[in-house]
């Protein structure tokens, strides 16, 4: 635009701001700059007069300050006198844990009812689509709640697992499901066990290894190696072999009833499992669409001309219909992992210590903090997010259709 | 060649086979069955797996249902009535309704009133769900939120009908100076709709007893009713601000640009548990000393930024789908940023935007629950407070998570049933 009309050299005009293109938008920008100082002037300004008139300020040191508080749930050391920040660490880890657990779980589900919704049973479809429709439409908050109320009133306490004539008895004798909690064996890592786990790591580096030279083979010189028994070899074989050259070093800690609960092995509180299952049947919903999207976005075509090119319908599968349908399937996919995780934030509502229990929950009320704590917890979830977001990134970049 | 045939052929028959039916197998239910239940031996244990599954729910659930009781006053009677046999205590609905969709400190005679706000809520919806409906009840939707506000929140009419009168003015003030321009209009309408509502503002404070309904704090607001009051108000006011972003983040402009991009990745970075925290204990220091904004306002006021991110980039996919030549063919027309938007590009973006909008509308209606972690008495929050703590009602689960889901799960449905029909009808390309 401003090619065409010649633009009068020298003489600058201060109408030329409003009314010229090439200065409007710096009018425009400065304006907007200038107004948005104004709100955080106005916003700090009445931040500041509200704190004086509390008495209070902005400040961190509470966070060295001892909690004063137990957690029931811990993945590291920790008492009541250990500190605030010690305490916003073990909420963090608590947020990672379920996090995770709940990423797989839920991968898992959605993928099985993904799958299954497409089947060509009608039963199963139904049955797929009403539960996909159902878990999609109540809030997950209603869920998680639901899920702690039947864990707390159906399952049996530790007590009826007492005496001669007991309700309850332990699967296998070595888990126990309670409604305080699941308990089941802990592995006790003993002298040389540090051997086996290092034959169980090496030998998982060598199935990529083994798997890395097949498809070379595959590729160079045409020659098919079969790679699911011998991965599977390669994966249980050294291990075991190893464990007992080295005399059993590894042995498991059963939990056992003492008095009126259950000691020893690993304990995951009701609240923790309540969570985890709440939010990956929730979530696995989401990833169920996800994936028959995904699915149903690989055209007829291809599965037909993989098959007319004399490919098994494994191979169809895996080299043909996967890689395409992954494509659409996993940024949907990880930005459920995103929720997921912000969901678990929930936890506060059947009391799982994680982050927004610890920091934004007992801690906030007993030192009052409460500016600080909420900007440290959502700068934990915004770090969280970001990241994810990042290997998204990379991800999409890595998979995208090189065109032209 | 069927000459030959016919000469080395003894008999030829020359009438024509009467016609029979498919066997049995193929053909009906059978076929049906074979084909969609039972074909090969994984698909048979599924179809068997899935009939167990159906038979264990099933008949688990029907006595809960059958023996259930409707009219006792507390769990105890109801566990007497039914004398151990399974059965649920329904009572609990009969008897706590009012609570369950009202609160439990609104007033019971006003009952009538959000009752109401509702039914004419749908009156008011329908010329915007339904391109079908009268268009003259679009005149109803624009006035609709001032009544329902004098609905909900009681007090003197006067107070909405001046914020109208003064949204009014501005549109006119916005009209006459449209001519000039888009943004010289749109502060036009600003002064002149801020100016009548400052100065109208003397009328209700003079006569607070005109045409007023006894007047209901915001803090006795609960029940179903608040979800319902969150999730309309925020995805309504959401939209318009939401589109503002999404535009300001697709502008040319960087400083614009990275404001709104600041603003829409911290917001969807962080999980709306923590605004509600904000809008709890922290929002209430950035407000003028000794304002006194309650806790409902602050509430709307993060949730609406909450999912005005979101919408932001459901409408940024719109833009970001419409093929270059769209945006080309409006400044090739002459037209500026805020004629090519209004007339060429938003109209296209938004209706590609609309099943992501439902979505994101969905999902907030659902997270409003949320607030019953900030101790506010929503559905949620009115079954695990109030009512699971009274000394009658104290252990009915099942009774009222299930109608917890079911309300929920009613009103989302819908929408996005709604929301699936609209596509279709939407779909004005010709496949």
């Amino acid at each position: 635009m401003s090619t065409i009309s010649d633009p009068p050299s020298g003489s600058f005009q201060l109408s030329m701001l409003i009314n010229d293109t090439r200065y409007r938008s710096y009018t425009f920008q400065f304006i907007a700059l200038i107004l948005l100082i104004l709100a955080f002037a106005y916003l700090g300004y009445n931040l500041l007069a509200n704190l004086q008139a509390a008495g209070l300020n902005i400040s961190y040191k509470f966070l060295g300050e001892p909690a004063g508080y137990d957690i029931n749930q811990t993945l590291i050391d920790y008492t009541s006198q250990s500190s605030h920040w010690r305490a916003s660490l073990v909420g963090v880890l608590n947020t990672l844990l379920v996090a995770f657990l709940g990423c797989i779980m839920a991968t898992v589900i959605g993928v099985v009812v993904g799958v299954l919704r497409l089947s060509n049973n009608w039963l199963v479809r139904q049955l797929m689509s009403i539960y996909v429709e159902i878990f999609r439409n109540v809030p997950v908050l209603i869920w998680i709640l639901i899920i702690m109320a039947v864990f707390i009133a159906v399952l049996p306490q530790p007590r009826d697992f007492r005496g001669e004539d007991a309700t309850a008895s332990m699967v296998f004798g070595a888990f126990a499901f309670t409604g305080r909690g699941f308990y089941s064996p802990a592995p006790v890592f003993g002298p040389g066990s540090g051997v086996v786990v290092a034959v169980f790591l090496a030998s998982i580096a060598g199935i990529f290894a083994f798997r890395n030279y097949a498809k070379k083979a595959l590729y160079d010189r045409g020659q098919l190696i079969p790679t699911l028994w011998p991965s599977l070899a390669i994966f249980f074989i050294p291990a075991i072999l190893a464990f007992f050259v080295m005399g059993r070093p590894i042995t498991l800690d059963l939990p056992s009833l003492q008095g009126f609960n259950f000691q020893g092995g690993i304990f995951m509180r009701n609240s923790l499992i309540a969570l985890w299952f709440a939010l990956s049947i929730y979530t696995a919903a989401f990833i169920a669409e996800n994936v028959r999207a995904g699915i149903l976005a690989v055209s007829k075509g291809q599965t037909e001309a993989a098959a007319s090119l004399g490919l098994r319908p494994g191979r169809i599968m895996n080299l043909v219909v996967l890689p395409q349908a992954l494509r659409v399937i996993i940024p949907p996919l990880i930005s459920q992992y995103l929720n997921l995780t912000k969901n678990s934030s929930l936890a506060i509502a059947v009391g799982y210590m994680d982050l927004t229990g610890t920091l934004g929950g007992i801690t906030l009320n007993q030192t009052g903090r409460a500016i600080e704590a909420i900007f440290l917890l959502m700068l934990f979830y915004l770090a969280i997010s970001l990241a994810i977001s990042a290997i998204m990134n990379v991800y999409n970049n890595a998979v995208k259709l090189k065109e032209r | 060649m069927s000459d030959t045939h016919a000469h080395s052929v003894a008999f030829v028959r020359t009438t024509m086979l009467p016609e029979q039916p498919p066997p049995v197998s193929e053909a009906g239910v059978v076929k049906w069955a074979r084909e969609n239940l039972f074909k090969g031996w994984f698909n048979s244990i599924l179809t068997i797996l899935s009939i167990y599954f159906i038979y264990v729910i099933v008949s688990g659930a029907w006595p809960w249902f059958a023996n259930g009781i409707w009219n006792t006053s507390s769990l105890a009677e109801c566990r007497e009535m039914l004398d151990g046999m399974t059965g649920a205590c329904f009572s609990v609905l009969t008897e706590r309704w009012n609570q369950l969709l009202f609160g439990f400190t609104y007033p019971t005679e006003a009952y009538w009133r959000p009752t109401l706000a509702v039914v004419l809520l749908l009156v008011a919806i329908a010329p915007v769900l339904y391109p079908k409906a009268p268009r003259k009840l679009m005149l109803f939707t624009a006035i609709y939120p001032f009544l329902a506000f004098w609905l909900i929140w009681g007090g003197t009419l006067l107070t909405p009908m001046m914020v109208l009168v003064g949204l009014i003015a501005g549109y006119f003030a916005f009209k006459k100076f449209e001519r000039q321009s888009f943004a010289m209009g749109m502060l036009a309408g600003l002064v002149a709709t801020v100016v009548v509502i400052w100065a109208g503002g003397v009328i209700p404070a003079a006569m607070p007893d005109v045409l007023a309904l006894q007047a209901i704090p915001s803090r006795d607001l609960g029940g179903f009713m608040l979800n319902m009051i969150l999730g309309t108000v925020c995805v309504s006011l959401s939209l318009p601000l939401g589109i503002m972003l999404a535009l300001g983040r697709q502008s040319s402009m960087p400083i614009i640009k990275w404001m709104c991009v600041v603003f829409i990745e911290f917001i969807r970075g962080v999980p709306l548990i923590t605004l509600l925290f904000v809008a709890n204990v922290v929002l209430a220091y950035f407000f003028p000393p000794g304002s006194n904004i309650d806790l409902v306002l602050r509430v709307i006021i993060m949730i609406t930024m909450f999912s005005s991110a979101y919408i932001a980039e459901v409408i940024r996919g719109g833009l970001a789908a419409l093929p270059r030549g769209q945006y080309e063919a409006g400044d090739s027309l002459g037209l500026d940023y805020a004629q090519s938007m209004r007339f060429i590009i938003l109209p296209q973006a938004l209706k590609i935007s609309i099943p992501g909008i439902v979505n994101v509308a969905v999902g907030l209606f659902k997270d409003t629950t949320l607030v019953s972690v900030i101790s506010m008495f929503d559905l949620v929050g009115m079954i695990r407070g109030p009512i699971l703590a009274s000394t009658e009602w104290n252990g009915v689960y099942w009774e009222l998570w299930g109608f917890a889901v079911f309300v929920f799960f009613i009103v989302c449905f819908s929408i996005s049933k709604y929301s699936q029909w609209l596509e279709r009808q939407l779909a004005t390309d010709h496949r």
